[in-house]
């Protein structure tokens, strides 16, 4: 049976990686956003340089190991476990999400970017009201699924001491000598976070399925 | 940086001792999780009263958790409980256990795509339950988890770097060992590193798409 005074006693240092966990997880999801549709918006724009940087982005990124890149950015640039599992992770994740945003775009049928110009709009009211309501729809579950990945994939800031829950699991394994019983806690904490977020995503695969 | 001395002879067979570790490792992993995975799949596919639903809570279960920390539990916390597996084993067993499950959805995806009207236009055609899915179900179904299924090799492939933690002598775990002589050598041994995983998983990402372009 499990020991629940493990789980009581060091409960202080399993809070703290959960709160390191969830703050480098939202860090991540948010800057690898932003960077991820940048790199989406470079690999469908008209300009050959401008693509093909973003297309070398992509293929680069998403064929090398997560861990290769944290490693790299910790020892190289010399910042702390936690800046370098978060930059690492952005890096990693914006490769994912870029392609998610950019399959959406152009899962959008061409007529109705034709079909919206004709009609008088602009480009960017086209884009605006006609292409993004659609491909957001079609983005949101495989950008919901890139966010689940990234809150599993931040367990590699336990690896280079970011103070996470990998870490603090690592930290009262070596206090208590008892391991089994600290990693299945651990292993609920996760579950917390990546269940809701699981089911989340397959009920609105569903919905956004049924509507278009 | 010190590429000279970095890519030296000694260095650069030590680190395709590594890689051919990754490869082997990864290589086990994949032809043992396909295999489960299908069962699996298929099982859940068939709605198998009780075995469907427990199958469905231990699939949802792993594929939920970081893989790091299914590796640090199967070569660290099993041995609690009489479980005692060399580094090797112990890598091939976490991987093979969480890719599975990943695999496992995939195949099961893959069937529940095929619609409902190929089914019943080919029983009512006279095939029975089985003939059905081996002659109409799996041949389509197939076509479309390719492009997913080796999207899931190179997760595979990548992932086996995350056994470092209980040091695998991988290829990334090899190339540690070098760069800890040196700090000059650090910047070439993770470029030479990236270009090998990134080498073969780009030319299986190829082929994905070679054999994803074929089926229409």
């Amino acid at each position: 049976m499990l020991d629940f005074s493990i789980l009581t006693n060091n409960i202080d240092l399993y809070l703290e990686g959960f709160k390191y966990t969830i703050i480098a997880s939202l860090i991540a999801l948010i800057a690898s956003f932003v960077l991820g549709t940048v790199i989406a918006v470079m690999r469908i724009a008209p300009l050959k340089v401008v693509n093909a940087i973003g297309t070398v982005y992509v293929e680069f990124i998403r064929n090398i190991p997560l861990v290769v890149i944290v490693f790299f950015i910790f020892i190289v640039a010399g910042i702390s476990g936690t800046a370098a599992g978060v930059l690492g992770l952005t890096i990693y994740t914006a490769a994912f999400i870029a392609e998610a945003i950019r399959a959406g775009i152009m899962a959008v049928p061409k007529g109705q970017l034709e079909a919206a110009r004709s009609s008088g709009l602009t480009y960017g009211q086209a884009m605006r009201f006609i292409i993004l309501p659609q491909a957001i729809k079609i983005v949101i579950p495989p950008l919901g699924n890139q966010f689940i990945n990234l809150v599993k994939n931040s367990s590699v800031l336990g690896i280079v001491a970011g103070f996470d829950l990998m870490y603090q699991a690592d930290l009262v394994s070596s206090q208590t000598y008892v391991v089994f019983d600290v990693y299945i806690f651990v292993a609920l904490f996760y579950l917390v976070l990546t269940v809701p977020l699981s089911l989340g995503v397959g009920y609105l695969e569903k919905r956004l399925g049924k509507t278009s | 940086m010190d590429f000279m001395g970095a890519y030296s002879l000694d260095h650069l067979s030590f680190l395709m001792e590594g890689f051919w570790v990754t490869l082997k490792v990864a290589f086990i992993s994949i032809v043992l999780s396909f295999i489960i995975g299908s069962i699996v799949g298929i099982l859940r596919y068939a709605r198998i009263p009780v075995l469907s639903h427990v199958l469905a809570f231990i699939v949802e279960i792993i594929r939920n958790l970081p893989l790091l920390l299914i590796i640090f539990f199967t070569y660290f916390a099993l041995p609690e409980i009489g479980i005692d597996m060399e580094i090797t084993s112990a890598a091939i067993v976490a991987l093979t256990v969480f890719e599975s499950a990943m695999i496992s959805e995939i195949i099961r995806s893959g069937l529940k795509s095929i619609e409902k009207g190929q089914i019943e236009a080919a029983r009512s055609s006279g095939l029975n339950y089985y003939q059905t899915l081996r002659f109409v179900v799996l041949p389509q179904a197939l076509r479309r988890m390719v492009p997913p299924l080796v999207s899931q090799f190179i997760s595979l492939l990548k992932d086996t770097s995350l056994a470092v933690v209980i040091a695998l002598p991988d290829l990334l775990h090899n190339a540690q060992i070098i760069y800890g002589q040196k700090q000059s050598y650090v910047v070439p041994m993770f470029l030479i590193i990236a270009m090998m995983y990134f080498i073969v998983n780009y030319a299986l990402s190829i082929i994905a798409r070679k054999l994803e372009v074929k089926r229409v």
